[in-house]
């Protein structure tokens, strides 16, 4: 139930961002969420895409830092509290979020929020236990 | 294995009355052929017959690099033109090279130096030498290139450049000894590698690495990434080029000088005081066998320390300890002496981080700062911003303990600091002074 993120390095300069999204439309590879963390002299860019394995390799080809990490994709009831109700029960089991980003598309009337854990599988267990509805990759890069 | 064992393993008191002797002999020949040694020993009251024993070297003036400007090109040769065979120059940063010349005499001692510099690191004459050195005005291509044939070995003059078709003949030729710049080899491993070449399987087994400062840590990169020993070799134009120093395959502790050929000394770069064996300070040499173009006490700049036990590869020639910077490239940051050689230990202290940074030194007001640019590559690249940050932070702190300067450590992305095939850029100096 985990879904593959990939994350580049990019320094702040103008069009660096664009040179990304440029090379992936290029390849027709699609983009399913981004998110950009910065600071003032560095950016980590992380993507979701159809195909991470060869998002990567045209990116590597080109000269660019990419990692990959795993993610967990996780249904939000689209309602005032939704979002809280999930972090309460994560703080509640002693989760640490590291980071979190919306999902572009909605899955059916709930949205999608990607979560990056420490201890992923631990995570996604205390989810499933509450009831909650973690997205796996497959179903997830075809939404 | 020692290529002359008579002089390399020579009891001290036999190689120090031969060098006695030979220095003499220099001391005459400058002092009668070229008037700017002249002039210098006339003023500092030195004559001729006064160098009586080897403490008496330290009664003559010092040669510096502007002299040798000042008597461009041919005005520190101590022979006519007819007798000089061979000429190089080495690239100065500012202005005019710096230009030496050897008669057919100095191109045998430099040939023999050379085969006694490649067997210490590691070659014989059933070797094949694949020598990326520069050829041309530079002596690295040409001196490695006499002292191969000196010894025997079979020598593929590749000189520098051309990366990919050096990797075609690494895997066609399959040459068993690389001698370039430290960061040409690490640049031929990286381009091997997106090749899809994998170079520790050819079949090199030793390289000699020199021309530019590099460090232990780097050393290890070198060894791991393409398979081989490392040898550092330390050598000038000014002396001879390469071949007036370098370490032995056995012990890799030191780079041992052919002091049947040079003298050195160790110099405070301040006050020119000589300092004992085992004190770091400004390498000092001179040359007591060259015909055409003799030094006296040539202020190399380099840093470095000399030590006097035998090695136990045999020879007893003293060692000196890998260069640790140029007084040149010493950067004087807010009054503290910095060499990027110590930045670069620092960095590579970090695992999985390569060699490739900048310094970029600038002034805001009246103060300097150093901005230490470091490449991101996959080993050490996270998705989380704040173990980017640490490590930042991290370097930020060993420099600091280290070297007692405040730096701002800034990441960049891959191949954003410039690759050279010879020497690499390492210091961007934006001060105005
Ligand atoms: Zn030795």
């Amino acid at each position: 139930m985990k879904v593959e993120q990939i994350s580049i390095f990019l320094e702040n300069k103008a069009g660096r961002l664009a040179e990304v999204t440029g090379i992936l439309g290029r390849e027709d590879i699609n983009i399913r969420a981004l998110a950009l963390a910065d600071t003032s002299d560095f950016g980590i860019l992380r993507l979701i895409v159809n195909d991470h394995e060869k998002a990567k390799q045209v990116l590597k080809e080109q000269g660019f830092t990419v990692g990959r990490t795993e993610v967990v994709a996780v249904e939000v009831e689209d309602r005032p509290g939704g979002l809280n109700n999930i972090l309460q029960i994560l703080f509640e089991n002693g989760i640490n979020v590291e980071y979190m980003y919306a999902f572009v598309q909605q899955s059916g009337q709930n949205a999608v929020i990607i979560f990056r854990f420490d201890d992923i599988d631990n995570a996604v267990d205390v989810l499933m236990q509450n009831g909650v509805t973690v997205i796996g990759g497959e179903k997830l890069y075809a939404m | 294995m020692i290529y002359n064992e008579e002089y390399e393993t020579m009891p001290r008191e036999a190689l120090e009355a031969i060098q006695l002797r030979r220095l003499q002999k220099t001391v005459a020949r400058v002092y009668n052929t070229v008037p700017f040694y002249k002039k210098r020993f006339d003023e500092v009251g030195v004559k001729v017959d006064d160098v009586s024993s080897l403490d008496d070297l330290r009664r003559l003036p010092f040669t510096y690099k502007d002299n040798l400007r000042d008597n461009y090109p041919f005005g520190m040769f101590t022979v006519p033109m007819d007798d000089v065979v061979r000429i190089h120059a080495s690239s100065g940063t500012t202005g005019k090279p710096t230009v030496v010349g050897y008669t057919a005499r100095d191109i045998q001692t430099w040939s023999e130096l050379m085969a006694r510099t490649l067997m210490a690191g590691g070659a014989t004459r059933g070797d094949m030498i694949h020598n990326a050195y520069g050829y041309g005005l530079f002596t690295g291509g040409l001196g490695f290139h006499y002292g191969a044939e000196k010894l025997g070995a079979s020598v593929i003059p590749i000189s520098g450049g051309n990366t990919k078709r050096q990797v075609m003949i690494m895997t066609d030729f399959g040459p068993t000894i690389l001698t370039c710049t430290p960061s040409y080899a690490l640049l031929i491993a990286e381009v091997a590698e997106e090749m899809g070449v994998d170079f520790r399987e050819f079949n090199f087994k030793a390289g000699i690495f020199g021309a530019e400062p590099w460090s232990e840590q780097m050393r290890e990169e070198i060894e791991r990434k393409l398979n081989i020993k490392a040898m550092d070799i330390y050598g000038l134009s000014e002396i001879i080029g390469p071949g007036v120093s370098v370490e032995c395959i056995e012990a890799q502790n030191g780079l041992h000088i052919f002091e049947d050929h040079f003298i050195p000394e160790i110099i405070d770069p301040d006050t020119e005081e000589v300092l004992p064996y085992g004190t770091p300070g400004e390498l000092v040499f001179t040359t007591i066998t060259k015909e055409a173009f003799p030094v006296i006490r040539y202020r190399t700049r380099d840093i470095s320390v000399l030590y006097p036990e035998p090695c136990r590869c045999g020879r007893t020639i003293v060692r000196m300890g890998r260069v640790q910077g140029r007084s040149d490239d010493m950067l004087i940051i807010r009054g503290v002496n910095v060499f990027p050689s110590q930045i670069e230990s620092v960095i590579m202290e970090i695992d999985g981080i390569e060699p490739y940074y900048q310094l970029e030194v600038a002034r805001e007001g009246r103060l300097d700062t150093l901005t230490v640019k470091v490449e991101v590559n996959e080993k050490v690249f996270s998705d989380e911003v704040k173990n980017l940050q640490n490590m930042e932070r991290k370097l930020e702190k060993n420099i600091k303990e280290m070297l007692s300067v405040s730096a701002q450590v800034k990441l960049v992305e891959p191949k954003s600091i410039q690759r050279s095939e010879g020497k690499a850029v390492r210091v961007i100096d934006k001060r105005e002074i």
